[in-house]
Parts: C-alpha cells; sequence; structure tokens
C-alpha cells in the first residue's frame, strides 16, 4: 500500500476539513472554555458529524456504521488536531466503538454499536490509574458475587467521563499489578450505584473526569472480551487510540507550525522580516523534516493497524513516540517565535501548546513508547 | 490500482521471489561489511569473488543492475511499482545489489532527463552493463558549499572545449574512467548561468588526480586537475551555459543516495550489537540505561525515516512531491547515520577504539564512524539543506 492518501480518503479529508473549520476553528473551543460549558462540546455540531457518517466511522455497516478503517479515523483525527475541535470521536467512535466492535458478543454489538454510529451513545474507555500510563499496572478490583462480579477502585484521565453513557472499565479480575494475566474489560454504566464522577476541568479545556467506583455490581453480561484474558483486547483498542492521538497530533503540529511560518514572513524587526534571519531559518526547517517524518510514521501505523491490529505494536509505538516528541517540539517553536504574542491568552498559539501536552500523556507518552519498542526488540 | 492491475503484480512478485531465489548466491545474501563487498565494475575492475561475478552477471543480463531504465539502453524495463516489488524482494533475502555507480545513482538519471540520444545510447548501456565507472566532478577548492561559484574554465576551441583548473573531494577520481564535470563556459554571465555539464574520459592528456588522505585513514576522494584537455563540445550535455539545471537535477539524485547510505548497512540490530558487547541485566536489558535509551531513540527515529523515505517514493510516483524534498531526506538521514555510529562507537567502548589490528578488522568501527562525518558535508552540508527547506519549500524570505 502507498503512503499517499488515496482518493476517497482525500474526499473524505477535505468534506471534514470543511466541516470542522467552517463550525470549529479554534475560537469553538475557546468559546466552549470560556462559558464553562457543562458539556464540554457542541451536541448538535455531533449531531451533525453524525448524520455525515463520521460517529460510526469505524463500526461495520451492519451496525449502521461506516465501515471504513483506521487510516480514514486518522484522516479525521489530523482535522480535528487543527482546530482543536471538542468531541467524542476519540473516546467514542474510535476507542471504545473498537473495543466493542473488536471484544463484543453480538448482543453487545447490536445494543450499543447502532446507538454509537447515529451518535445517541456516548462511551469511554477507563483505563488509567496513576500518574502516568501503565495499564497492566491497573489495581482496579473486580471481584466475583453472585451471577455478577463487584467493582471497586479508581480511575483517571477518562476522556468525556462526565457525559458518557457507557464505560469500558478496565479491572483485575486475577493476578496483581504489572501482571499481564487476569485483567478484564466491563461495561459500566455511569449510573449505577456506587459510581461517582468528578468532572476534571483540564489544561488544554477538553473532558475528562476522575471517577470512583465503589462495590459497583455489574453482571456477568457486562464482561466485554473474556474474563482475565482482556490484556490482549486491551493492547489492541489502546494501539488505536495510540494511532488516532499521533494523526491529531500531526494535524496540531502541522497547523502550529504552518501559523508559525506565517508570523515569521510578517513579523518585522531590526528592520527585517524574522524570517530572513539564518537561525530561524533552519529551526524553521528542522521542524518542517520532523513534521514530515512523524507524518510518515504515522501514516504507516495506521496502515499497519488496518493489516492487521495484532501486529501493528512496533509501528504504532513508533508513530506515537514520534508525535509526541514532534508535538512537543512544535508548540515550543511555536511559541518561542512569536514571541510576547505567543504567551497572550488571545493569541491561539497557546491553546496548541496545552492541547499537545494532554496528547503526549493519552495513551503513553514518548518515553513510554520508545521504551515499548525497546523492549519488542529485546534489549 | 485496478484488480487486475493487482494480480499482475502479485504475479511479478511471485516470479521474481523464484527467480531471486534460484539465482542469487547465498554469499551474495550477506550484508555488505567491506568496500571489497561492493561491486563498482569499470575498465579495472576485479570481481573480490566467483559469487560476486555470477550474481552481477545474472542481474545484468535482467537488466536489473538498473531495474527502471527503459530496455534499450541496458536497463530493466520495469514500472515504478514492479521496482518497488523488486526493491523489497532483494530487501527481504538480503541480496546485495549486483553494481553500485556513481553512474547508476546519479549520471543515468540526469542522462535520462537531460541528454540527446547518441548521449544515452552511448553511455547508458555501458554503465548498466558495468563497463564504464564514472566520477563526479563538481566541487573546487574554492567552490563547497557555494557550488555555483566553480572556476574551472573550458574554453572553445573550434569543435572542442579545452578544460583546465582543478576539482577536489572528486570521490575514487583514481578508479574512475570518465568524469561528469561541471566547468565555466561562460566567465561573463552571472554564476549560476555560464556552467556547463560535460562529459570526458579520464585517460584525456592533461588529466592527473591525488588521493587526499582523510581523519579515517582511508582516500575514497581525491583532488582532480585539468591542464588543458582537450575535449568536443558534443560531450555537453544539454544547452552550453545552462549546465546548472542539470546539475541540480544530479544533486537531487545524489541527496537521496547519501540520505540512504545509513540504511544499507543492515545488519543486526543496534540493541543486540550493544548487548553483545556492553551485557545485560537479569531482565534481559542493556546493562547501560542512558545507552539503552539513545538506542531506543535512534530506533524511533530510523523506523520513522525509513517510512519517510518510502512514502517519498509514493509521492514521487503519486505526482505530489516537491522537487527540494530529497534536501530534507539528505539533511536528516545523514544526521541519523552520524548519531548510529556514534552509537556503534559507545557500544564498543574499548574495543572500537583499535585502528590496524586483524581483531579489529584493521579498525573497521572507529574508520566507519570518522567516514560517516562526511555525510552531512557531502553533496551539499547539513545546513546548506536546512537553507533550500527554508528557502524553497517554506518560502521563507531572504537570500
Amino acid at each position: 500500500m502507498a503512503l499517499v492518501l488515496t482518493e476517497e480518503q482525500s474526499m473524505l479529508r477535505d468534506s471534514a476539513r470543511g466541516l470542522i473549520s467552517d463550525k470549529a476553528p479554534v475560537s469553538h473551543l475557546r468559546s466552549l472554555r470560556d462559558a464553562k460549558d457543562p458539556t464540554g462540546f457542541s451536541k448538535e455540531l455531533w449531531h451533525s458529524l453524525a448524520e455525515m457518517g463520521f460517529a460510526g466511522l469505524l463500526v461495520p455497516e451492519e451496525f449502521g456504521g461506516s465501515g471504513l478503517g483506521f487510516m480514514e479515523a486518522g484522516v479525521v483525527m489530523e482535522e480535528i488536531g487543527r482546530t482543536l475541535m471538542p468531541s467524542p470521536f476519540l473516546a467514542t467512535s474510535v476507542v471504545a466503538a473498537s473495543a466493542l466492535n473488536r471484544g463484543g458478543n453480538a448482543a453487545q454489538k447490536s445494543e450499543h454499536l447502532p446507538k454509537i454510529s447515529n451518535g445517541s451513545l456516548l462511551a469511554t474507555l477507563a483505563i488509567d490509574e496513576g500518574a502516568k500510563h501503565r495499564p497492566l499496572q491497573t489495581s482496579l478490583q473486580a471481584v466475583r458475587a453472585g451471577n455478577g462480579f463487584k467493582l471497586s477502585g479508581a480511575k483517571a484521565l477518562v476522556i468525556d467521563g462526565h457525559v458518557a453513557d457507557l464505560f469500558i472499565v478496565a479491572a483485575r479480575t486475577a493476578g496483581a499489578a504489572g501482571e499481564r494475566e487476569g485483567l478484564t474489560l466491563f461495561l459500566v454504566n455511569p449510573k449505577a450505584k456506587g459510581v461517582a464522577i468528578e468532572r476534571t476541568i483540564m489544561v488544554d479545556a477538553h473532558n475528562a473526569a476522575r471517577i470512583e467506583l465503589a462495590n459497583v455490581e455489574v453482571n456477568a453480561d457486562s464482561v466485554l472480551g473474556e474474563v482475565d484474558q482482556g490484556a490482549a483486547l486491551l493492547d489492541g483498542v489502546l494501539d488505536i487510540g495510540r494511532g488516532a492521538v499521533a494523526a491529531e497530533m500531526v494535524g496540531l503540529s502541522e497547523e502550529v507550525f504552518n501559523r508559525t511560518v506565517e508570523y515569521l514572513k510578517n513579523r518585522k524587526q531590526f528592520g527585517k522580516l524574522i524570517g530572513e534571519f539564518q537561525a530561524l531559518q533552519h529551526r524553521a526547517a528542522e521542524l518542517y523534516v520532523d513534521i514530515e517524518i512523524t507524518r510518515a510514521a504515522t501514516m504507516k501505523a495506521l496502515q499497519a493497524l488496518d493489516a492487521d491490529v495484532a501486529k501493528a505494536a512496533s509501528s504504532v509505538a513508533v508513530a506515537k513516540a514520534r508525535a509526541g516528541t514532534t508535538a512537543t517540539r512544535a508548540v515550543q517553536e511555536g511559541v518561542q517565535m512569536h514571541g510576547g504574542m505567543g504567551m497572550t491568552d488571545q493569541f491561539d498559539i497557546g491553546f496548541f501548546m496545552k492541547r499537545a501536552r494532554v496528547c503526549e500523556e493519552l495513551f503513553g507518552d514518548a518515553s513510554y513508547h520508545t521504551e515499548q519498542l525497546a523492549r519488542a526488540r529485546g534489549y | 490500482m485496478s484488480e487486475s492491475e493487482a494480480a499482475d503484480l502479485e504475479q511479478f512478485r511471485e516470479q521474481t521471489r523464484a527467480w531471486l531465489e534460484a539465482n542469487c548466491p547465498p554469499e551474495m545474501r550477506k550484508p555488505v561489511t567491506s568496500d571489497t563487498d561492493v561491486f563498482w565494475g569499470g575498465r579495472n575492475t576485479k570481481f573480490a569473488s566467483e559469487p560476486q561475478r555470477i550474481w552481477f552477471e545474472r542481474m545484468r543480463d535482467k537488466g536489473w543492475t538498473v531495474p527502471d531504465w527503459p530496455r534499450e539502453y541496458g536497463g530493466g524495463g520495469l514500472s515504478a511499482a514492479e521496482h518497488k516489488v523488486l526493491r523489497a524482494e532483494m530487501a527481504k533475502m538480503g541480496a546485495r545489489p549486483p553494481l553500485s555507480s556513481f553512474g547508476i545513482w546519479m549520471l543515468g538519471p540526469a542522462l535520462l532527463k537531460y541528454g540527446n540520444e547518441a548521449q544515452k545510447k552511448e553511455h547508458l548501456p555501458k554503465i548498466a552493463a558495468g563497463l564504464i565507472r564514472w566520477c563526479q566532478g563538481y566541487s573546487e577548492p574554492n567552490a563547497g558549499s557555494d557550488l555555483a561559484s566553480l572556476q574551472t574554465r573550458a574554453e572553445s576551441d573550434g569543435d572542442d572545449f579545452v578544460i583546465t583548473g582543478s576539482k577536489i573531494w572528486t570521490s575514487y577520481a583514481n578508479y574512475a574512467d570518465w568524469i561528469f564535470c561541471l566547468v565555466r563556459t561562460d566567465p561573463t554571465a552571472k554564476k549560476h548561468d555560464g556552467i556547463s555539464f560535460i562529459l570526458f574520459d579520464m585517460a584525456s592528456k592533461g588529466v592527473t588526480t591525488k588521493p587526499i588522505l582523510l581523519i579515517s585513514g582511508y582516500s575514497p576522494f581525491c583532488e582532480t586537475f585539468f591542464d588543458g584537455v582537450r575535449v568536443p563540445k558534443s560531450h555537453v550535455v544539454g544547452t552550453v551555459n545552462r549546465g546548472w539545471d542539470v546539475a541540480k537535477y544530479l544533486l537531487q539524485h545524489e541527496r537521496a543516495m547519501i540520505s540512504g547510505m545509513g540504511e544499507r548497512g543492515v545488519g543486526r540490530p543496534l540493541g543486540q550489537i550493544a548487548a553483545d558487547s556492553v551485557g545485560t541485566d537479569a531482565q534481559g536489558k542493556l546493562d547501560d540505561s542512558m545507552l539503552r535509551g539513545r538506542i531506543a531513540s535512534f530506533d524511533v527515529d530510523e523506523a520513522a525515516l525509513a517510512a519517510c523515505a518510502e512514502r517519498a517514493v509514493d509521492l514521487a510516483k503519486a505526482g505530489q512531491a516537491h522537487p527540494a524534498f530529497s534536501s530534507a531526506m539528505k539533511y536528516y538521514g545523514t544526521e541519523l547515520n552520524k548519531r548510529r555510529h556514534e552509537i556503534l562507537m559507545s557500544a564498543g567502548g574499548v574495543n572500537a577504539l583499535e585502528w590496524e589490528s586483524e581483531r579489529s578488522r584493521q579498525g573497521a568501527r572507529p574508520r566507519a564512524w570518522l567516514r560517516t562525518k562526511a555525510n552531512s558535508i557531502e553533496g551539499g552540508t547539513t545546513e546548506v539543506m536546512l537553507g533550500i527547506v527554508a528557502k524553497r519549500i517554506l518560502d521563507l524570505p531572504g537570500a
């Protein structure tokens, strides 16, 4: 497969870009933030996106979705990254939809996937517990109780956690923190008895929550996949999320970069355009190359996911690690080259810096993924 | 791609794999570790081994020393997609290139684009068949990064040009049969406008070469002197005084070649080379956590660059490539290759410091390390590459 967009993918990109840049430029995020919007995104816009087929982009056609692949999801994520549009696309349409589609039984799929496709169900994965992303360290306990389980523990950085209709909770049914064996995914109703949700206002003004489960009862039908054997399902779902976030970071990096290069061509100091200074030209050129390389690595990862999720881990690790370092560099250079203006809230560039910081932590940062690659290569 | 095209390509892949399997000697499936493992061709060439000869001749007979050149010029006539398949299949079995030469990487593409029919017929088949080895006369003592300020003169004398001047960093000039050379044909014009691209025999009267000893202890480059060398005007490629166009086009190919240099030595992964040398802890992790981190970061960047190189080819095929993108790849590829060799030196420790012993294969590792320092200088320095990206791709103002 060539590492260029097909005609259909280019058309998808154009329609996503048209809608998103029109309805949700950075000012959209700014006004949601300033208004302390209780939902954290525009429901109206989400319904239009659902009508266009974005909500169910990865959902098979038999469940009302578009049945497209991860490359296509990446195309949309990249456009989201350009304007920082807050939407349930990542948590619901990419991560949760993939978890249900890959791990769900027939009943679970037919109950939830059509609702994801039509935009009426918001779902999210609850995975992180400590300060850093460490899936195998999951210690939220699920103990057998009667016909089902009782769940107790806490999760952080649950995207859209305060508005979700369905949690997919990673829990430990056996073994100790750090072990692959004994992980199980559960479908949990956020309204169930014993669930406490705290919306956390985050640096990037995107949705997240901390949730606490205190003896939350779920029945046996709530298990997604197999009891104790959830690690493989989780790996795949997380890799899909990582590929998508890497694509968001590519879009974000490129947008910051374009804005910064524009600034270099307009800002004058010492009687010259600052873009004439070689010190800045070379830094801009290096950043351009970094972004191009990261874009290629991200496309490669998305292609690998489309080919076989189970074999994509190394490509995904490369992409997410590169996306993290590249976006971090892009936003830092962006603020620095904008000088004092870059420090003002009035200028959009700071929004990109804040979102990049969150994306870097999401599903593992550059250090985490670099470590994963080293382990995979056996040194 | 239509279904029938995809099926044809799949069939080509099967046939190619079977042919390579049957025809590539096992000795030619091992990583290239020394200069004698590379076959350069030329009038005075010798094969380092019988398998090297067999492999070269079989590939030559299929036109696969230059798989994507037209058949009429000794090439294999493969489409871009077929060429990609062939490269992938060769990479899969670790097959060495049957023939390496500046004729293949640099002059050939320039002749295909700018040469006249007589020049193509004369020179391309000899490149494909490894009969003539070429060198490149570009840099001069006072024209390095500022290549267009070159001063080697070519004065008109009837049907000939008479060439006087000197070149430097002429790779393997002492082994080369012919040279493709930039000369000043109009000293009064602006510096880019008075240059011609000309071909001549290194055996011509008035040509001398002198190898330059480098920090690696090797002499891959020469100083090359021209003292009234007489060359027919018909040997100019493209238009007289428009040689800069040819030069730039060729440089794009040169830069693509240099950026790919690091990928050539694909042998054992760095992490394993380091583990053998430094040792591992109880969990099997490299027993030097900082070095391990450097290697892992390198591996991330190397894998990402490989994806970018693949994408660059795909973009070119789709007609979406920026002509200056080879400068971006050249900058990153060469800096990365320097990083690789810094890591190899760290991993080798004391053992990588030996210069002359049998044990160290005559200091192969430190010499290779020192050789890579030229990567970010030759073919345009990193700083020149970044300047090209800034101006031609980003359209930043000035100079």
